[in-house]
């Protein structure tokens, strides 16, 4: 963000307000009277800019190629690249699994498992290489934390120093990225937008970067972790805890619990710490994830939100994942939200709103399986589910109709001219496992000691 | 008003369904002479079926419809059918395998993503596979089978590009190129990208010799000449790929097909091994179909030859003559009966099916003109007034004495 300020300042676009302590998410160009701005979550931008929301973005070139590469008559076009913000998206594996090369991926037999914010493109990777059988997991985040025993595969973006800090070598180079800008093809033709793009895009410093063609990469050595077993074969109970602004009341709840934890949080970005109890293995991931990761059977036991529980379990009805203990912290509401401006005040005011349209009514949120079954229940008829990475209240009301939000206590609702018109249901934090039956007897043991400390923690908390 | 049709699809209305079936008639009784017996697959596969090297081409693989299940958390994706070889080749491993012969048919759709609106979404085709059988003859014979079904449904003219999967191959080994080279450039022949052979950093006289190649069209004599001048008399390694492509466009001269031998004429599927066709009428491409023997042992069954042939039945739906639906039509009668006699009126409309007439109910809006005769059901004496076309009346006391006006 400080280099695209930095970038927008030397145009001379005079957007006051576009900062990293912005709270609101409105920006307007002093300079440039037919210019308006918004700040969005990057990943959100390439899917703004192709619905038409916006003529013009600017936002890194891996998110452009992620929807690019699985929509590519989309009304997405990339204008140029703005050369700041380099770095490069990497197929990258564990030295441990000893698969140096593409080549060694394509031999190994059975499932390929590859973890990334980036399903598209690690999709499109997959079938480039004729894998013959693999799964991509779709991640929120720390997709560099899977390999090797979560995943064989993590499509990451970073630097090769980078990744080798995190305990990851590169098998390929998948696709350079630096910032570019991107424009809506039927603005581009319908509207003039040459003195505004030519103040930013200075084109004797573009470089035309590499199509995502599978290349070598040179080999450093990475950092060595422990690992932990990667089936639920052995005796070793798999934990998953969440990074984030989880951190500090897991890490409390945990401490009450009698389970004592080594770096965590960690400020170097350990996401492998250290426990006193025996037999227990620990991954930070991001709590969006770890259902499906249960449900995967990389882990035995996680802590999560219910909110995410119910997304995957809506998304996936027959997964074997539960919950197995409510934590009680955390506590949020899903709600369901629109703008001060319309006259809505309940559900079945929103669905007499609905049936009334003739454009689609559009759902924004992060929870898209939650916002899909919200809708299918109340008959809202013709809608569309704009999935969202964060700040989904600066949405409403030009880019979105509806949101399915969580609040604490929905003063940043009210601070955006917003009404809350539905609870679907509250949330807190919660552990989570399958109902499957752990054969281990040793592991059954220590698994049912880790949710009996839970339960007392839980009571002192 | 606004069309609330799936973009890229297509709605077949009565008339259409009734060229849809006969064809379908047509080609299941084609397959039913020749010994072929009917499958079905659904429409759900696995994607990783047409993942691995030698199935789908990447830029097939780019379009189809694959999604995650309802229980997907694996990752791992389903696809709506995007082939019809592939799925049957499947069947055979799980269930088939016994049988050292297979001669199996199929009428099915297929789902490929296509943006520029110029073929539909949704694909329908008649397909034949015919496994266990590696010989020149198996070709020929789904060959005949088709061309057999076209003869039926009047549809002439009708001509065939033949090409080669293994002398392509043996072609781009003969070359020099490595055998990731040789990949590439296949799959960009498959994908119909000729023209963008020259970005694969190939130098030039490859690249000459290449387009050369790609470029020899003929009968068969023509052809092996062309490719002699073209690489001088030696053309070792390639003896087996030309022998097997000309005994199988010999064969099918000898029995009257007009054929023209195309290299550059492979579409779409990487799983071809041998000989391939394409079937045209015009410019239009009305089926195709060929060898793949390595498909199903690629796809974990034991070493079996096969080779499949295709009717493109959406293309071929424009092409059906009106005269050839014409001979399926049956005689048609109204009935229309007063409220009291319904119950005479339906009883009449069941007896008038079993004897082979087409008969409808009246229900106040059918035009009489649309029938051969209309039927009066009075409920007293005379029970029933037939009107035929020229609204000549006869009078019938009973339903036998109606069979019998009729067949007059």
């Amino acid at each position: 963000m400080a280099e695209t300020a930095a970038r927008l300042k030397e145009a001379g676009w005079g957007l006051e307000g576009y900062n990293a302590s912005a709270r609101l998410y409105r920006v307007k160009s002093q300079s440039y009277p037919r210019l308006s701005a918004k700040i969005f979550h990057e990943r959100d931008i390439p899917v703004q800019v192709s619905i038409g929301n916006y003529d013009l973005g600017i936002c890194g070139s891996d998110w452009l190629e992620e929807l690019m590469v699985k929509y590519p008559s989309s009304a997405l076009m990339k204008v140029g690249s703005l050369v700041y913000g380099e770095n490069a998206l990497y197929m990258a594996v564990s030295p441990a699994q000893m698969i140096p090369t593409v080549e060694a991926v394509r031999e190994r037999p059975g499932v390929v498992r590859i973890a990334s914010e980036y399903p598209n493109l690690a999709e499109r990777f997959a079938v480039n290489l004729r894998l013959r059988r693999f799964g991509v997991f779709p991640l929120w985040g720390a997709a560099e934390a899977y390999p090797p025993e979560s995943a064989d595969l993590a499509l990451v973006c970073g630097t090769e120093d980078a990744l080798a800090g995190c305990g990851l070598a590169p098998v390929s180079r998948v696709l350079t990225v630096s910032a570019c800008l991107i424009a809506n093809r039927n603005s581009w033709e319908a509207k003039d937008m040459k003195d505004i793009v030519a103040s930013i895009y200075d084109k004797t410093a573009a470089k035309e970067e590499a199509e995502p063609e599978i290349s070598r990469v040179s080999g450093r050595s990475p950092r060595k972790s422990k690992l932990f077993p990667p089936n639920g074969d052995g005796d070793t109970v798999r934990l998953a805890l969440p990074d984030g602004h989880q951190q500090s009341p897991t890490f409390e709840l945990l401490a009450k619990s009698g389970i004592g934890l080594d770096d965590y949080p960690s400020p170097t970005g350990n996401r492998r710490p250290a426990t006193d109890l025996d037999g227990v293995a620990i991954k930070v991931i991001r709590p969006q994830d770890m259902p499906l990761q249960v449900a995967s059977g990389n882990f035995d036991l996680a802590i999560t939100g219910r909110d995410w529980l119910r997304e995957h379990i809506y998304q996936f009805p027959t997964s074997p994942v539960k919950e197995l203990l409510d934590l009680g912290s955390g506590r949020v509401k899903i709600v369901a939200v629109v703008s001060n401006d319309i006259p809505v005040a309940d559900t079945a005011d929103l669905i007499k709103f609905s049936a009334g349209r003739t454009a689609p009514l559009r759902v924004a949120s992060e929870y898209i399986n939650i916002a899909d079954k919200y809708a299918r229940d109340n008959h809202l008829g013709l809608y569309r589910v704009v999935p969202t990475w964060g700040a989904t209240e600066a949405f409403l009301p030009g880019d979105a109709d509806l949101l399915i939000e969580n609040t604490e206590t929905g003063r940043t609702i009210a601070r955006h001219n917003l009404k809350i018109i539905d609870t679907l249901f509250e949330s807190t934090a919660c552990l989570i496992g399958t109902g499957r039956r752990v054969t281990n007897a040793v592991k059954r043991e220590r698994i049912d000691a880790i949710i009996r400390a839970l339960q007392t923690g839980v009571k002192l908390n | 008003m606004r069309t609330q049709r799936c973009k890229g699809t297509r709605d077949l209305s009565p008339a259409e369904m009734a060229v849809f079936r006969l064809i379908e008639g047509v080609f299941r009784d084609a397959c039913l002479n020749w010994g072929y017996k009917e499958v079905r697959t659904p429409t759900l596969e696995y994607l990783h079926l047409f993942t691995s090297v030698g199935t789908l081409t990447p830029g097939m693989l780019g379009r189809v419809y694959s999604f995650l299940d309802w229980d997907g958390w694996s990752g791992e994706r389903v696809v709506l059918r995007p082939d019809g070889t592939i799925p049957v080749a499947r069947l055979y491993i799980d269930s088939l395998e016994k049988e050292k012969l297979a001669k199996l048919f199929y009428v099915a759709n297929t789902f490929i993503f296509e943006a520029t609106g110029e073929k539909t979404r949704e694909r329908w085709q008649c397909g034949a596979e015919l496994v266990g059988v590696s010989s020149p003859s198996a070709d020929v014979e789904l060959v005949m089978l088709v061309l057999e079904a076209l003869k039926r449904l009047q549809i002439d003219g009708v001509k065939l590009k033949l090409s080669h999967a293994g002398l392509i191959r043996a072609l781009l080994a003969r070359l020099g190129l490595s055998s990731e080279e040789q990949a590439k450039v296949f799959d960009r022949i498959l994908d119909g990208n000729i023209k963008e052979l020259s970005e694969l950093g190939l130098d030039r006289t490859e690249l000459e010799t290449l387009s050369a190649l790609l470029g020899l069209k003929g009968k068969a004599p023509t052809f092996v000449k062309g490719l002699k001048a073209l690489l001088a008399p030696d053309l070792a390694g390639l003896q087996p790929g030309i022998d097997d492509l000309v005994s199988v466009a010999q064969l099918l001269e000898s029995l009257g097909a007009d054929y023209q031998i195309d290299l550059a004429s492979v579409r779409d599927f990487e799983y071809y091994t041998g000989a391939i066709f394409k079937i045209f009428k015009g410019r239009d491409k009305i089926g195709g179909g060929g060898r793949y023997d390595a498909l199903i042992p690629l796809m974990g069954g034991r070493d079996t030859p096969a080779s499949g042939i295709a009717l493109y039945l959406d293309r071929l739906m424009g092409m059906v003559k009106p005269e050839a639906l014409d001979k399926v039509k049956a005689t048609r009668i109204l009935v229309r009966a007063r409220p009291e006699a319904a119950k005479e009126g339906f009883s009449l409309v069941a007896r008038l099916h079993e004897a082979g007439y087409k008969a409808e109910f009246y229900l106040g809006a059918q035009a009489a003109s649309g029938f051969d005769w209309t039927l009066d059901v009075q409920g007293k004496s005379p029970e029933f007034i037939l009107t035929d076309r020229a609204k000549k009346k006869f009078e019938a006391r009973t339903i036998n004495e109606v069979l019998k006006l009729l067949k007059r």
